[in-house]
């Protein structure tokens, strides 16, 4: 076995793949740009590399920078993660020319699968189901027009080159098709310099399943089933599971041995992804192969208790896979929730910062459930422009899909994440929309749930009911604790009542508490009454709390007569006041919050760079107001609507808060 | 008898009723409750204990001895919050718009007195329109008594004004002499010289919340600690303000149960100091990873925010925080910063409450404004408050200590008894730039050279170990262990006792 790995990314990956490492005794090597010097895998390696500056075309993409690292540290193979370097055959070919190890496919199967055209071409001749399509190139719009004919309506006109959804079009007429080839070529051509175009089936009511395969240099292949990745956010993919609940046993059986008859005909040797596209007949075509470890691969690690990433390990050692396809099980449901520096409430805007708070979830690993969360951070660590924005993989598994979920949407709610915007309020939303329970979703799951973008979850009364109930019981325990004050007037001391009034999104519901040994018993006005059982004390950020038995997870915050819980993606002001309290607060105005569409508002912390309009001015709908710089990144803000500009807050130089006010129009 | 008691019940029913049920209607109109309902949110539930209802003016001018009301447009007694004793008065703008006549203000001084004799903190809860004009003269001598009590109540208990409506004129004196002045947003407003007058004599036009609003007094002049969004709030916030707090000049702070381990290490704040000492970091993160359950109340949040005052718990017992704040003007010290700063110092030390002093300070801010508008003096409040500070000092240095602004930040120079350094301390004259540029003028034209030489300095002064050397800085401690540093360090000084040489008073540059 190799002596030293160095793992040619960053990251959780990186994090990831130590983990394995060290598991096998093997020494890690982490390298590092800039921005790394204190990330989490340079503390994790054995060794450690700086290889450049911050961005990643400096730094992490740099064949040299790597080789270099390899020769300073002697590190015998290579582990390239995902992204970066994994899947380019120049870099596998530099290794290969050193003797170094690289722990990932030949050389010729990266190249054979890097071209959508040729690897589609390759499918086909193994036996692969592909999307009827034309895979030669196209010369010009009339003859697109003749083969989408030949294919038949709806096509998909797409870049050879493609990827990120551009340079991709739909047609459903002729006219379409003309119109969908022009502009696909020539965006093509703008983003990567090569327009070539071709044309295939649109697949309806798609879902992304991919088949994780796994190949030594044997000969010997095998399938460790499928991943379903069918939500996605622009071709991002969000949460992943394994198994599918869309697949039956007979189509991930066919699946499967396409997916391994494809890498035995690549001579394929590691771990690798067979993506395919799959309609609602449960047609499956292949979309391409991805020659790496996938980000998505612990919930395949979760069903099947295979460790990837030894076995990609193994494989580049030289070994004959010791697992055949017969031993390969697939127990329980695994769910995956990407985790994103992206706020969703200011349409999923990446958001950079210090992580202030960073408290995930207790990993466990028991015969009925486990809680698993890759990560690359820590908390008081930063989240950089430079890289991806992924902050952790929280994975859960359970017997069930159900369970698994249910899983997931507890360990959801107990994880603590501030400083920064993130998505899992989003995710949460997911977790409990009905559809995506039923396991009922495409491809296009979130832009049609969430045609207007995020706006937060409204929870139905009865979890509203739960979490009034809790915050009465927790209000009790803080009231409390305040009459225990030092320098009380003696025998005049305050009693804190059973009578109180929960106000919670324009609902208020008189309560009475009555506590416990074990806990407290609320009750509604209409007899209606919860049990509620917590250790909770004040000043804890994280409630755990039972609600008749069944748990309830609430992030706590403070705030004048009540808290502010968040829960299933849900956001809540709760205020509980006592009989007369609440009387008169009900008396206090609605104070409307200030109509911010007349104001330009700073939407990150950052720098006043340029202000390119004067007060009396006019602007245009688009017009550059201002350049704000955050993070060495030039922010031009833009008028949204057309307007005069009455005032102007700010100026060049200066140092602005997020929602601070730099210009007002009339 | 029994009619007796039914006339008692009659007269405490009418004066319960202040100005009627149209007056009523329309203070709550305005967003505003009634000086009563005010007191009932105050204090806790049933705990309030009437002085003087029945009070009622002596002034025959104007017809005014048709209109008697009882107890002359303010409420005052004692009650409690969480258990403890606190003093009361409650203008009610429903009975003759709360106006101050020699009867009501006798009630006002009736509580102080009570107050300062019985070592209790007042709050005084202000909503009038002013001298009542019918009784003149009577009406400001009436308003001088109340200031002479609040001057002699001063650094004795605590005093707490909440404005709730207008305070115009000399009435604002009053609270402007008192501890903490809070305001309500949209419906308080306090000035010397109402909107009518100004337009009068010097022509300005502005409105009454330009003038004298909750967000004029917080943000500009600074003489409002911190603004509400309506009454129910504000109340309920003076409530958490006083469990910080001393009854009395005669009493330690309070202790409170807390659910926080004293021992708690944060990891993160190794990282919060950033690399590059140009980036500014959120020194508030400090304090909330410090205090107990993260809890703070912070005293004048939207003035000055270079410098960030306030009070927070460590093991229960209440502490005075002042910090500077790198996210603002880099933290420097200015005229604003250094008065906010020396009257919050002064509060915790007349009241025996610690300071805890958060310092990352490049240095005064330059300029002209600031000579101009007396910087010296104003910076020498802050210098002045530490130096005679007899309370436990407890100083940590995060990164930049530079100057004259080490000095003033509770250095060991002016006795600060605990004075931590964190590993990323500098504590130097100045930064290495300008150091450089005053040690090697000769060489400013060979960027070679002067990069040699900063290098130089950075290596024998950006670091704490100069100052420890010299017993300047007591110990350099791991960011992360800060909690339990401080809390120990405090412990360790709950005996401390300093005697001062005699004096009338201290003379500090006002």
């Amino acid at each position: 076995m190799f002596k030293k790995l160095l793992i040619a990314n960053r990251g959780e990956i990186a994090c990831r793949v130590i983990k394995t490492a060290r598991k096998m005794g093997i020494a890690t090597v982490a390298v590092h740009s800039d921005a790394d010097r204190h990330a989490l895998h340079v503390e994790m390696a054995d060794e450690r590399v700086h290889i450049g500056p911050s961005p990643a075309n400096q730094s992490y993409i740099v064949i040299e920078r790597i080789m270099e690292a390899i020769r300073q540290t002697g590190a015998e193979a290579v582990h390239p993660g995902y992204g970066f370097l994994s899947e380019n055959p120049k870099f596998a070919a530099a290794l290969e020319a050193e003797g170094v190890a690289f722990v990932g496919p030949p050389v010729g199967a990266i190249e054979a699968m890097g071209d959508k055209i040729t690897s589609k071409k390759i499918a086909a001749e193994a036996g692969v189901s592909t999307v009827p399509g034309y895979m030669g190139l196209i010369a010009d719009a009339e003859e697109a027009v003749k083969i989408a004919g030949e294919i038949g309506y709806p096509v998909m006109i797409k870049a050879s080159a493609g990827g990120g959804g551009k340079g991709m079009r739909i047609a459903w007429t002729d006219a379409e098709t003309r119109e969908g080839f022009q502009s696909s070529k020539n965006e093509a051509a703008a983003s990567f310099g090569d327009d070539r175009i071709f044309i295939e089936k649109f697949v309806t009511q798609p879902r992304h399943i991919e088949i994780q395969v796994l190949a030594d240099s044997h000969g010997n292949a095998i399938y460790l089933h499928e991943r379903e990745c069918s939500i996605q956010r622009r071709n991002q993919k969000v949460i992943e599971e394994a198994p599918s609940p869309f697949l039956d046993a007979e189509t991930r059986k066919r699946m499967g041995e396409q997916a391994v008859a494809l890498a035995k005909a690549v001579g394929y040797a590691s771990a690798g992804t067979v993506e395919f596209i799959v309609d609602g007949e449960k047609n499956f075509y292949f979309l391409e192969m991805n020659t790496r470890l996938q980000v998505e691969h612990p919930v395949t690690e979760l069903i099947t208790g295979i460790d990837l990433v030894e076995q990609m390990i193994r494989v580049a050692n030289g070994e004959a896979l010791s697992i055949r396809q017969e031993d390969v099980q697939l127990n329980g449901w695994a769910m995956e929730s990407r985790l994103y520096a992206e706020d969703p409430f200011r349409g999923f805007l990446p958001s950079i910062g210090r992580l202030t708070r960073y408290r995930p979830p207790e990993e466990v690993a028991e015969a009925t459930r486990a809680v698993r969360n890759d990560t690359g951070v820590f908390e008081g660590g930063e989240i950089s422009m430079y890289y991806d924005p992924m902050i952790a993989k929280l994975c859960t598994w359970a017997p069930t899909r159900e369970a698994a979920i249910e899983e997931m949407r507890v360990a959801l709610d107990g994880f603590e994440l501030e400083g920064i915007g993130h998505n899992l309020p989003f995710l949460s939303a997911v977790m409990d929309h009905p559809k995506f329970v039923a396991g009922d979703m495409t491809t296009a799951f979130i832009a049609e749930e969430w045609p207007e973008g995020f706006q937060g979850v409204t929870l139905p009364e009865p979890a509203l009911r739960r979490i009034a109930a809790t915050a009465a019981a927790m209000n009790r325990v803080a009231e409390i604790r305040r009459t225990r004050v030092s320098g009380r007037l003696g025998n005049h001391e305050r009693r804190v009542g059973e009578d109180w009034v929960v106000g919670l999104q324009g609902e208020s519901w008189p309560v009475t508490v009555k506590a416990d040994r074990g806990g407290a018993t609320v009750r509604f006005a209409d007899g209606a009454a919860h049990r509620i059982e917590s250790d909770w004390t004040p000043g804890q950020s994280l409630a755990r709390a039972t609600v008749d038995g069944a748990p309830l997870v609430l992030k706590v915050d403070k705030i004048t007569g009540g808290f502010r819980l968040r829960t299933r993606g849900a956001e809540l002001k709760v205020h509980v006041r006592t009989p007369r309290q609440a009387e008169l607060a009900a008396l206090m105005p609605e104070k409307q919050p200030p109509d911010t569409s007349k104001l330009l508002l700073c939407p990150m912390p950052g720098l006043v760079v340029k202000i390119d309009v004067a007060e009396g001015d006019e602007v245009q709908e688009g017009q550059t107001l201002c350049t704000v710089e955050a993070m060495k990144m030039e922010n031009i803000l833009r008028a949204e609507r057309k307007g005069v500009v009455a005032r102007i807050n700010a100026g060049p130089g200066d140092s602005l808060a997020v929602d601070d006010v730099i210009m007002e129009f009339e | 008898m029994k009619d007796i008691l039914h006339e008692l019940e009659t007269r405490r029913g009418a004066a319960r009723l202040g100005g009627g049920e149209r007056r009523i209607e329309a203070q709550h109109g305005k967003g505003k409750l009634t000086a009563r309902e005010r007191i009932e949110l105050l204090l806790d539930e049933g705990s309030f204990e009437e002085f003087d209802m029945f009070v009622a003016h002596r002034c025959t001018e104007f017809g005014m001895e048709k209109n008697r009301p009882a107890g002359d447009g303010v409420v005052t007694g004692w009650g409690t919050i969480n258990g403890r004793m606190v003093y009361v008065f409650s203008q009610d703008f429903t009975v003759l718009g709360g106006s101050v006549s020699e009867t009501h203000a006798q009630k006002i001084c009736k509580i102080m007195d009570m107050a300062v004799q019985n070592g209790a903190p007042v709050i005084g809860i202000n909503d009038s329109g002013g001298a009542r004009i019918q009784e003149g003269v009577d009406s400001l001598a009436a308003y001088g008594e109340v200031f002479m009590r609040n001057i002699r109540a001063s650094g004795v208990v605590p005093q707490i004004s909440l404005i709730m409506g207008p305070c115009a004129g000399g009435a604002v004196y009053s609270p402007a002499m008192t501890d903490f002045i809070f305001m309500v947003k949209d419906s308080s407003n306090m000035f010397v010289t109402g909107p009518d007058v100004v337009k009068t004599v010097t022509n300005e036009q502005v409105t009454a919340e330009e003038l004298g609003g909750a967000l004029t007094h917080t943000r500009k002049s600074s003489v409002a600690d911190g603004a509400f969004e309506n009454d129910v709030e504000a109340l309920a916030e003076v409530r958490r303000l006083v469990d910080f707090l001393p009854a009395s000049n005669r009493e330690k702070p309070p202790v409170r149960p807390f659910f926080d381990d004293p021992e708690r290490i944060e990891p993160s704040l190794d990282t919060l100091v950033p690399d590059n000492p140009n980036m500014p970091y959120d020194m508030k993160e400090l304090i909330l990873k410090v205090a107990d359950e993260g809890d703070f109340y912070e005293i004048q949040a939207e003035f000055a925010k270079n410098i960030i005052t306030g009070f927070i718990r460590l093991e229960g017992q209440s502490v005075g925080v002042v910090a500077n704040q790198p996210m603002v003007l880099a933290g420097c010290l200015d005229i604003d910063s250094s008065r906010k700063a020396a009257r919050f110092v002064r509060f915790c030390d007349a009241f025996e409450i610690p300071i805890l002093t958060f310092v990352d300070v490049p240095g005064f801010l330059p300029g002209t404004g600031q000579e101009l508008g007396g910087v010296i003096k104003h910076g020498a409040k802050l210098l002045y408050a530490y130096g005679e500070a007899t309370v436990p000092m407890v100083t940590v240095i995060t990164r930049k200590a530079y100057g004259g602004a080490y000095v003033v930040m509770a250095s060991k120079h002016l006795r600060g008894d605990f004075n931590y350094a964190w590993p990323t301390s500098e504590i130097a004259v100045m930064g290495s730039k300008g150091a450089v540029e005053i040690l090697h003028r000769a060489d400013l034209g060979d960027p070679e050279k002067i990069k040699r030489h900063t290098e130089e300095y950075e290596d024998r002064f950006a670091n704490p170990f100069v100052a420890a050397e010299r017993g300047f800085i007591d110990e350099v401690i791991q960011p992360r262990s800060t909690r339990r540093r401080v809390s120990r360090a405090f412990a360790a000084l709950r005996t401390k006792r300093v005697e001062l040489p005699w004096k009338k008073h201290d003379n500090i540059p006002l």
